[in-house]
């Protein structure tokens, strides 16, 4: 028990572990941001009555559900970056965080729409129509009506999204951000080799310290904003 | 009404299952035949000997068949060991998993541009080296203002995830370098051939391999100042009593000079020769 304590404590006095956990975070904070209103103006276009918009937002989430992440980051890297020569910022770590931030918010704003449609399944079909009889258009009856209710109800779908964003944060190290826990990772495993069990457990922990509070309060909270009828 | 579908529904299982398991004795009974005959042309037991599978030059898979130097030592060292080339059974050796691999008996021996290092040593074995690379650059075919590390001030700078040749040139060389790291070199020479950075960094063989490519060549090419030293190793667990014949072989291979010949072979075209103050190594004596 000492000897892994003592492993710990190396591989922390060599790396920054805790700085690379909070790049993922950051990653994970803007990302996020960014995915929710992508996805809330998807689920809109989706519920919406006109139907080129309908099938606009229905391709959008076909197309990004069903491309791998990594194919995302590479894409925008190597494709957008790479041969384009489109630059998010002067600088190369915050140009590369800023592209893994946009990949990762357009890849997940594809899950973030269906959980925001699925919370709006939960407002009964007289609301919305209430809302029309008292004279709302599509978006204030949206806006005022049926987006609050649906909010509350798709709580815990979000909160799997958020938890699957944190944990595909890591891809970003496709996308060049290399200070953050994967490539970190693969760093000691390169000049450490000899510590591997601490190292796995270092970042196992961290994620699952990271993962199980978010998972704790989005069930908390979809049972206290429930709409309860 | 209700038994008459379920009726139905059992009888389609039934005869799912059958076709199933008709398929399957087909199967077995082709697949035991064909591995009977492998057994007896073959004669013996295999080694598995783990290599990389995406770097060109060195170990590389080309649809079945795997071509580099890092193979080519493999081979002449398996020849040596009383293993023909169809008793080789090659494992791919990503560098992050070299150690469990090793350490877990799954690979005999492991071909992967693995340096020997300290502490690699207390998990693993090495025998060898075999060869003595060193950090170099690559860059485009028609750039002379980049001569050496040094010179990147102010350039773009590309490398592969957890390593840190990059960072080396960074703390050392020119404080003033952007870095880019991407997960595989194919991804830097991409990035360079676009123009988008200047230079990659990384061991010098791996380089020369990268521009011996068709799709590199006459594109990139190495500098050829090398500024440290990889001593590339074999590596075999600790209870492997396959040391001294490893070293025996890889001096024979360096004596009858097919050790220059495979380097030649898998660096044509690119002008690489290797550093020739540290090459060809001598084994060094076995733990």
């Amino acid at each position: 028990m000492g000897d892994y304590l003592s492993q710990f404590l190396r591989l922390f006095e060599s790396y920054d572990v805790l700085g690379a956990f909070w790049v993922n975070i950051q990653l994970t904070f803007w990302a996020a941001i960014l995915a929710l209103v992508i996805g809330t103006v998807l689920a809109l276009m989706r519920i919406s009555p006109i139907p080129s918009l309908q099938w606009a937002g229905a391709t959008y989430v076909t197309l990004f559900r069903n491309t791998p992440l990594t194919i995302i980051m590479v894409f925008l890297t190597l494709g957008v970056w790479g041969q384009l020569k489109i630059q998010l910022a002067d600088d190369f770590p915050s140009n590369f965080f800023r592209f893994a931030v946009l990949g990762l918010a357009v890849y997940h704003a594809a899950f973030v729409c269906e959980a925001i449609r699925s919370g709006v399944n939960t407002v009964p079909l007289g609301q919305a129509e209430a809302a029309r009889a008292i004279g709302l258009s599509f978006l204030p009856a949206a806006r005022i009506v049926i987006l609050p209710q649906a909010f509350r109800g798709s709580v815990a779908p979000l909160g799997n999204v958020l938890i699957a964003l944190i944990k595909n944060s890591t891809v970003a190290a496709a996308a060049g951000v290399a200070t953050e826990t994967s490539s970190l990772m693969k760093t000691m495993i390169e000049f450490d080799s000899d510590v591997i069990i601490a190292i796995f457990l270092t970042f196992a922990i961290g994620y699952v310290i990271l993962v199980i509070p978010v998972g704790l309060a989005t069930t908390t909270l979809s049972r206290r904003l429930a709409v309860k009828r | 009404m209700r038994t008459r579908t379920r009726t139905g529904g059992l009888v389609a299982l039934a005869a799912t299952a059958a076709l199933a398991l008709s398929a399957c004795g087909g199967d077995d009974s082709s697949g035991g035949s064909t591995e009977g005959g492998g057994t007896a042309s073959g004669g013996g037991e295999k080694i598995t000997i783990g290599i990389k599978f995406d770097q060109p030059g060195l170990g590389f898979k080309e649809g079945d068949t795997y071509t580099g130097f890092d193979t080519d030592v493999a081979r002449y060292v398996a020849e040596k060991l009383g293993y023909s080339e169809d008793q080789i059974e090659w494992t791919e050796a990503p560098s992050a998993q070299r150690e469990t691999l090793l350490s877990t008996d799954q690979v005999d021996m492991i071909f992967a541009t693995y340096s020997i290092t300290d502490k690699r040593k207390e998990t693993v074995a090495f025998a060898g080296p075999y060869f003595v690379a060193g950090q170099d650059l690559l860059v485009a075919e028609d750039n002379t203002d980049i001569q050496g590390p040094e010179d990147l001030e102010g350039k773009n700078l590309c490398s592969v995830t957890g390593s840190t040749s990059a960072q080396r040139i960074k703390d050392e060389y020119a404080a003033g370098v952007q870095l880019l790291e991407q997960p595989g070199y194919a991804e830097c020479v991409t990035a360079l051939l676009s123009g988008q950075v200047d230079a990659v960094t990384t061991d010098d063989i791996i380089l020369a391999g990268l521009a011996a490519q068709p799709a590199n060549k006459g594109k990139v090419k190495v500098v050829g100042a090398p500024f440290s030293t990889e001593r590339y190793g074999v590596g075999i667990s600790q209870s492997s009593d396959k040391c001294e014949d490893i070293n025996t072989a890889i001096t024979e291979m360096i004596e009858d000079g097919s050790w220059e010949e495979a380097i030649t072979a898998n660096t044509e075209g690119t002008g690489y020769t290797p550093n020739s103050s540290e090459n060809p190594p001598t084994p060094d004596a076995c733990a």
